[in-house]
């Protein structure tokens, strides 16, 4: 039964995403049909092989869409797995970046960096995002457990509210004095993955790979973790190693994405719960699938915003907080008050 | 005995109610007074008593007047509301700039601003219109079942995320020149006020604050729990919804005009329940310190020239940290 549902479950999100690859290749403010997108894939490869560029419209139009369809998959996958390790080391079902105020954490920091010390290359955005996320989380965190009954959602959730409002004030007394600032700031404030390209991309994956695996190499103990942690330590696994490990992992997951894409949100709050409603609560399911799911659901999200906002575009951002809030909704309403 | 404690309680409300009015007056005071030329409290009383002082008149009834009555009625709502969202969640953090009230009048408003170009009584109608909307979205998602306020605190930041990313998108899709304009509305300022603005507000505020301190004895007993209120004879749904509709109001009124002044419905209540205040009106006029003394302190005290929202958000984010480090070790939230 449980192969079963494993098969279905594997095909399907392989099936999903060669789809979206396809669609987030073919869609846009000019579409390309399916049948040339492969003959024009086939071609580059060649011209790839000879040293050539062909430059037909289509052409063209697929070489500026196959770094950002890469980019949306990647970031997509980076929250997702963010959001599936935060909420099973916090232990909450709400746990996401944009929920706990993570996002604004970055931003303040990047915005800090435009401001005061002309930050403009990718590796210094990056590194001032993770900065700021991280603090965010520490603080958040820290500030949501407090007190008897360790981090509840309802407490987690008001103290990322609150704490994201206090540094969103921050961020205008920052850029209310600079227009400059204030017009580059607000390009970045709303999640966006149209700006990927392969510079981003080289800096990119290898922060992601590298933190997407320290989450898949903790998974089976942090599966151990969510027995309770007297069972765990029974089982040998080192609790406060095991969590700080995927801490770090979700934070350096979601600071990397926000700072090239912006605050995207609810990618990682909706994946983990879609995927648990097929594979229960196993973790070793849930982590790796949340990867594809997350890079799936980003990466639609962006093709509808190319389709609905056509002839402009609609951010990615935009898309997801749209199909993100009403889930974070639905398990609001679904819970049980005792456990809020 | 309780006679004898009654007294003492009501004593020390009026105590406190005098100061609070005496320190709203000395703000004000500084706020006519102050400026980029300084005049003493003479020239201020002569050109309010009616006349004509060259520089004076224009400088103190055309600029200072508006900005201090609007200041002053902006804090009192913001405050009246906040207190009121407050006790009735029984959670000092459920502040409608907090559980997405408070967006849901800027979304629209921030739509007339940028897209329909329109301005003064339009924007405040609808953005009232589009609060109550929002109010009664939330209220009616988390009611299924037992009226719970963490279910509706968790609804309202859902909604909020969402409203705010509509923000971010009107925003985005705006012309460069209209984004300072919206970016100081959004973060609350009392620029540009003018006397057309307080005669829009003053009716406003002081019908629905008036409901509100009428409500205050109902929402005392709301705040025992749904089960004794309805036990004392409080018909806890009708007096929710009004007092929700008289907030928002309140709210939507005053964010149309100035903008989300941040923190500040959030601070009032309980700074008022600190000096042992309870009565809503005091929580208004604790809002009404806070706007004008952060006014002021924007107008003069910092290198550039902040909207008042801003110094608000600065001056208020160390306390809200304060406090949920506080309410969480004493486990009040959940």
């Amino acid at each position: 039964m449980m192969r079963k549902k494993l098969t279905v479950l594997v095909t399907g999100s392989i099936l999903l995403l060669v789809f979206t690859i396809f669609i987030s290749l073919a869609f846009g403010a000019r579409n390309i049909p399916f049948k040339e997108v492969i003959e024009i894939l086939g071609s580059l490869m060649n011209d790839a092989m000879n040293n050539e560029t062909s430059n037909t419209m289509n052409a063209l139009v697929l070489n500026e869409r196959i770094p950002r369809t890469l980019f949306g998959l990647l970031a997509g996958a980076a929250l997702g797995v963010s959001g599936a390790l935060m909420q099973s080391v916090t232990r909450n079902p709400i746990a996401d970046p944009s929920i706990l105020g993570v996002n604004t954490g970055a931003s303040l920091l990047v915005v800090l960096g435009i401001a005061f010390f002309n930050v403009n290359t990718s590796g210094a955005y990056i590194l001032f995002a993770l900065i700021g996320a991280a603090l965010t989380t520490i603080f958040v965190y820290g500030i949501g457990s407090l007190g008897s009954g360790g981090a509840t959602p309802i407490k987690l959730a008001l103290a990322g509210a609150a704490t994201s409002a206090a540094l969103s004030s921050l961020v205008s007394a920052v850029i209310l004095p600079r227009v400059d600032v204030m017009n580059a700031f607000r390009f970045w404030q709303v999640g966006s993955i149209s700006g990927g390209d392969w510079s981003k991309l080289a800096i990119l994956t290898p922060v992601v790979g590298f933190a997407l695996l320290l989450g898949f190499i903790v998974t089976p103990a942090l599966d151990a973790l969510s027995l309770g942690d007297d069972v765990a330590t029974g089982l040998g696994v080192n609790t406060r190693f095991i969590r700080l490990i995927a801490t770090v992992s979700g934070v350096v997951l979601c600071g990397a994405t926000t700072a090239f894409a912006g605050p995207i949100g609810f990618v990682g709050l909706m994946v983990p719960h879609v995927i648990r409603l097929f594979s229960g609560p196993n973790l070793k399911i849930i982590i790796p699938f949340s990867a594809i799911g997350g890079a799936v659901l980003l990466t639609v999200s962006d093709v509808i915003g190319r389709l609905i906002g056509s002839p402009g575009e609609l951010e990615a951002g935009i898309v997801t907080a749209f199909i993100g809030a009403p889930v974070l909704i639905i398990i609001a309403m679904k819970a049980k008050v005792r456990t809020l | 005995m309780i006679k004898k404690l009654y007294q003492k309680h009501r004593r020390k409300n009026r105590l406190i109610f005098i100061c609070l009015l005496v320190l709203v007056s000395i703000l004000s005071i500084l706020s006519l007074t102050l400026g980029n030329t300084n005049y003493d409290i003479a020239t201020v009383v002569r050109v309010l008593s009616g006349e004509t002082i060259k520089g004076a008149t224009f400088a103190i009834k055309t600029l200072r007047l508006p900005r201090l009555l609007i200041g002053l009625l902006v804090g009192l709502s913001f405050g009246m509301a906040g207190a009121t969202f407050q006790t009735m969640l029984r959670n000092p953090l459920a502040s409608p700039d907090i559980i997405g009230i408070t967006a849901g009048s800027s979304v629209t408003a921030v739509f007339c601003i940028l897209v329909l170009k329109t301005s003064g009584t339009t924007v405040a109608l609808a953005s009232v219109l589009s609060g109550l909307i929002v109010a009664l979205i939330i209220y009616g998602l988390s009611k299924g079942g037992q009226f719970s306020g963490g279910r509706l605190i968790l609804i309202g930041i859902g909604v909020q995320a969402m409203l705010n990313s509509i923000i971010s998108f009107l925003l985005l899709r705006a012309s460069q020149y209209d984004i300072p304009a919206a970016m100081r509305w959004l973060s609350g300022s009392l620029n540009g006020m003018r006397l057309s603005n307080v005669s829009l507000l003053l009716p406003i505020v002081l019908v629905f604050g008036f409901l509100l301190s009428l409500l205050s004895n109902q929402l005392k007993l709301l705040e025992l729990g749904d089960p004794s209120a309805i036990t004392l004879g409080v018909r806890t749904h009708l007096v929710r919804v009004s007092l929700v509709l008289c907030s928002v109001v309140l709210l939507a009124f005053s964010t149309s005009i100035t903008g989300p002044i941040a923190f500040v419905s959030f601070l009032s209540g309980p700074i008022a329940k600190k000096i042992g205040a309870s009565a809503p009106i005091a929580a208004g006029l604790i809002g009404s310190v806070l706007v004008l003394s952060a006014d002021l302190i924007g107008q003069f005290a910092l290198p550039f020239q902040y909207p008042v929202g801003v110094v608000t958000g600065i001056l208020g984010a160390p306390y809200l940290l304060f406090l949920l480090i506080r309410m969480n070790q004493k486990g009040g939230t959940a």
